[in-house]
């Protein structure tokens, strides 16, 4: 964002000091992404700890499909390169760019999902549901908790979408399309340490 | 329709649990006639849809003294009981006790210190950095709003049917479903998740605040200690309430979809549940007493009339206890059976953080020692906090030894440990900062008689209430004891009643403390606005304070920025222009949001899945619309501001010739500044 941009307040009134409030807000969102990062860390440790208590029933090996994980993989990483380039057209100022792009991020996300719900109900149909292992709990948790979030993305992407529609894009709106890259980016994130502590052992 | 809520979930099955609920509801039309009383339109307008870090604080500790008196009530039921039920059943049945030790824990932790210690640095924070308000003035609101919707759900359980009785760190597998299948788990897990949020947001509220909004020339070392307290119990609040969030949540997950985290079978660990809850757990602990550290860090050094002893030692030590208080969390459970190894680390972890809670001791100790020591109510509160508290600091480095931990472990020991270090250790501060920032919240200052009755009562009801306790703890009395049988406990259970019955008294005395104050306020009238000579800028501005508490932002030079002020006689002068002033808007979402989550999380623990989608989609389309709203500032004009602002001088001109006490800096910097 550029700083003209982020100039705090209306022509006569001043704050207490010349606090620009939309860096404020991207302090407090970094706080709050810090804390989520800690849900997962623990959802995380939980699911390390639970990994080996399969109950006798089935194993990641049997249910995790590894060509299914990386189109997952795929579609979310690209979907933050396409962010990116959302990011890029907000800052030129170039409206109608700015929410292809985003309608493009909106579609791969929602892939990501689509593709996670079938894993989950092919899992379930066979069998394989949160109910049946410590294992499975903590894996349709961890995993779930990361698709839920995804989920509120793809609808916080469509309320910004509307907002640059509606408001163009204003400080108030690029300031919320910045958080919301935060947030976006933040789950690619999360997903790699999916990728790489869930699937990719539960395979080998 | 209606899940699993029948007219059976009404308390008709025990009188004692009929009346609890007839007070409940009797409370809650005391609240609706009182609001009848000062106007609905105006509680609404003034104070439930307010954004104002004054009357949010307000608001919160109006909630906290709410709920102390009903986690009292369960305090001196479990006290009575326990007095009289030796080889009797006393009058309370088994299942009822656990009840209400549940929650008098969960009340005491979550819905008295956490909105006591919000309110407290609501009030205080923005005004002791020279702000105008907090960063996030809306999510403020929403954050009471929640706590207060996690009160409700703790409240409506005594009504509509029954409360945990898992005690308030609910530990499985007994708080699984297979063995308490009733709601009173599952309002446990809704109130501490919704309030829980609530205190997330508060933490990031306060840390942005204090590191982005302090006015010019207040660096970090510049900052009053209370500000530095609240800073790291924000912080610690950000980074340990997930933990929270987390076991809650997973507990939920077991009893909700049968799902086995912390189940018996198929792979469930119930230890990670212990391991989650406590790396919350202690943190928690530090959140509680940080606060205090501060409040009594302010009252020791205005009261003392010097400058805090060892200031930049009581920020490292403050900074220290917070980090550490991450690391010793295994000592709730040295008995798990982890290695001796590991026991021995939390153990040597656990003791070091003794190590600057005594730097803060002797700091307080050498502020007093050659001041000149006024003995106000908030001092009396302080010097009695430090005398208790080393007791059960000592009694903490003691349990913090694994072996001793062993044969302690469990018994009154600890309940007598516990309520040693957040009696005095938190409690006892929020009341002094209740006493000593009661006349900038509301322009008069408390009766000193009534409060200082209510600190020895409260005192000799602590000691009397919890020194048997520790001795029974060593006669191998388990905690949480319904009835028993070993006749050598009873004596010290009377005791413990007794004292339970003096701190009983000591809150009479608060409530008489303040009705008296009220009615006699225009003789205690705070027109300087710095009714004790106090130190740091929060007593600069007028009392109550002006919506946007500084007119003009204060320049700060050194710590103690205000007595430095009144030192350069340049506190009180006039400004030769006022500008204007944007603040925030007044707003209900914070109340329909709070409301939603209270319907959401009765839903889910009755099981009434339309209401709780209802209500979940509610809260999702509120948060949605309210980001469509850029307009959420109003400007305060500057003829406006010049008005009060003019008006304010004139009182303080009054006000030369009316101070009760005369103090040279005060009287000398009134002398200057008024015209």
């Amino acid at each position: 964002m550029t700083s003209a941009a982020n100039t705090a307040g209306r022509a006569g009134g001043t704050r207490a000091l010349e606090v620009d409030v939309y860096e404020e807000k991207a302090f407090g969102f970094w706080l709050y992404l810090m804390s989520d990062a800690i849900i997962f860390a623990l959802l995380f440790a939980t699911y390390v700890v639970m990994a080996p208590n399969h109950a006798g029933g089935p194993t990641g090996k049997t249910l995790f499909n590894l060509s299914r994980t990386f189109a997952e993989t795929m579609l979310l990483l690209c979907s933050s390169i396409t962010f990116g380039f959302a990011t890029v057209a907000m800052r030129g100022h170039r409206r109608r760019a700015m929410l292809t792009w985003l309608a493009v991020t909106f579609a791969l996300g929602a892939g990501f999902v689509a593709l996670e719900i079938g894993e989950f109900a092919g899992m379930y149909a066979r069998g394989a549901g949160p109910q049946r292992s410590g294992f499975l709990s903590a894996f349709f948790t961890l995993v779930g908790t990361h698709g839920l979030h995804v989920g509120m993305g793809l609808i916080w992407i469509l309320i910004m979408s509307i907002q640059a529609l509606v408001k163009g894009l204003t400080a108030p709106v690029t300031s919320r399309l910045f958080r919301l890259g935060l947030f976006w980016h933040f789950l690619d994130i999360v997903w790699i340490g999916i990728f790489s502590i869930v699937y990719l052992p539960g395979v080998l | 329709m209606l899940g699993k809520l029948t007219i059976d979930a009404l308390p008709f099955y025990s009188w004692v649990a009929m009346s609890g609920a007839a007070i409940t509801v009797l409370g809650g039309l005391i609240v609706l006639g009182l609001a009848l009383w000062f106007g609905i339109r105006r509680v609404w307008t003034e104070w439930l849809t307010s954004v104002d870090h004054k009357r949010i604080g307000i608001m919160y500790i109006a909630l906290a003294s709410v709920m102390l008196l009903r986690g009292f009530a369960d305090a001196i039921m479990m006290r009575s009981q326990q007095a009289i039920a030796l080889n009797s059943e006393g009058y309370l049945s088994p299942d009822h006790f656990d009840q209400v030790f549940s929650s008098h824990g969960t009340i005491m932790i979550f819905f008295v210190a956490m909105p006591f210690l919000s309110g407290l640095m609501n009030i205080v924070v923005p005004q002791q950095i020279g702000a105008r308000d907090v960063a996030f003035p809306f999510m403020n609101s929403v954050s009471l709003w929640l706590t207060a919707a996690g009160a409700s759900l703790v409240l409506i359980s005594l009504v509509l049917g029954k409360f945990s009785t898992a005690g308030w760190t609910g530990y499985p597998p007994y708080s699984g479903i297979q063995y308490s299948p009733d709601v009173g788990t599952d309002y446990w897990i809704w109130a501490l998740l919704i309030a829980g949020v609530g205190s997330t947001l508060t933490g990031i509220n306060f840390v942005v605040t204090i590191l982005k909004r302090r006015a010019p020339g207040m660096t970090l070392m510049r900052m009053p200690l209370f500000v530095w307290t609240s800073l790291c119990t924000s912080l610690l609040m950000v980074f340990a309430f997930p933990a929270l969030t987390v076991a809650a949540a997973l507990l939920g997950l077991d009893r909700l979809f049968g799902m086995h985290f912390f189940t018996n079978e198929a792979g469930g660990n119930m230890m990670h549940y212990i391991n989650l809850l406590w790396i919350w757990g202690h943190p928690e602990v530090y959140i509680l007493i940080l606060p205090a550290f501060g409040v009594y860090s302010e009252v020791v050094a205005t009261f003392s009339r010097k400058r805090l002893f060892g200031y930049a030692s009581l920020v490292y030590a403050t900074a220290a206890i917070a980090i550490l208080s991450f690391t010793v969390w295994l000592h709730h459970f040295f008995t798990m059976g982890s290695s001796a190894n590991v026991n021995a680390f939390f153990g040597i972890a656990t003791m070091i953080i003794a190590v600057p809670t005594g730097v803060k001791i002797f700091d307080w100790l050498l502020t007093m020692y050659h001041g000149r020591l006024r003995m106000a109510a908030p001092m009396y509160w302080t010097v009695g906090f430090i005398v208790t508290f080393v007791i059960g600091g000592m009694t903490g480095v003691l349990l913090a030894v694994p072996p001793v931990d062993y044969l302690m472990h469990n018994t009154t020991f600890l309940v007598a440990h516990f309520h040693n270090m957040l009696i005095p250790g938190a409690l006892f501060g929020y009341f002094a900062g209740y006493m000593y920032w009661f006349p900038k919240a509301f322009g008069f200052t408390l009766d000193e008689r009534w409060g200082i009755r209510a600190f020895w009562l409260w005192l000799i009801g602590f000691w009397l209430a919890f020194m048997p306790l520790y001795a029974l703890g060593f006669l191998g009395m388990p905690r949480r004891m319904e009835h028993y049988n070993v006749a050598e406990w009873q004596p010290y259970l009377i005791v413990a009643a007794l004292g339970a019955a003096l701190i009983g008294l000591g809150i009479a005395c608060l409530i008489i403390q303040l009705v008296v104050s009220v009615r006699q306020r225009n003789e205690a009238l705070d027109l300087t606005g710095d009714p004790w000579d106090g130190r740091t800028l929060e007593w600069l501005t007028s009392s109550p304070p002006a919506p946007y508490n500084f007119a003009v932002v204060p320049e700060v030079r050194e710590s103690d920025a205000f007595h430095e002020m009144k030192r350069r006689g340049v506190a009180y002068q006039r400004s030769a222009q006022y500008t204007d002033i944007i603040m925030p808007r007044n707003t209900g979402v914070g109340v329909i949001i709070g409301g939603l989550a209270f319907v959401l999380g009765f839903a889910m623990v009755w099981h009434i899945w339309w209401l709780a989608i209802v209500a979940a989609l509610g809260i999702l389309i509120a948060v949605a619309l309210r980001t469509f709203e850029d307009d959420t500032e109003f400007v305060m004009s500057a003829a406006e501001i010049q008005a009060i602002e003019d008006q304010r001088r004139q009182v303080l001109a009054a006000a030369t010739t009316h101070v009760d006490e005369h103090t040279p800096v005060r009287d000398a910097a009134l002398a200057q500044g008024v015209p």
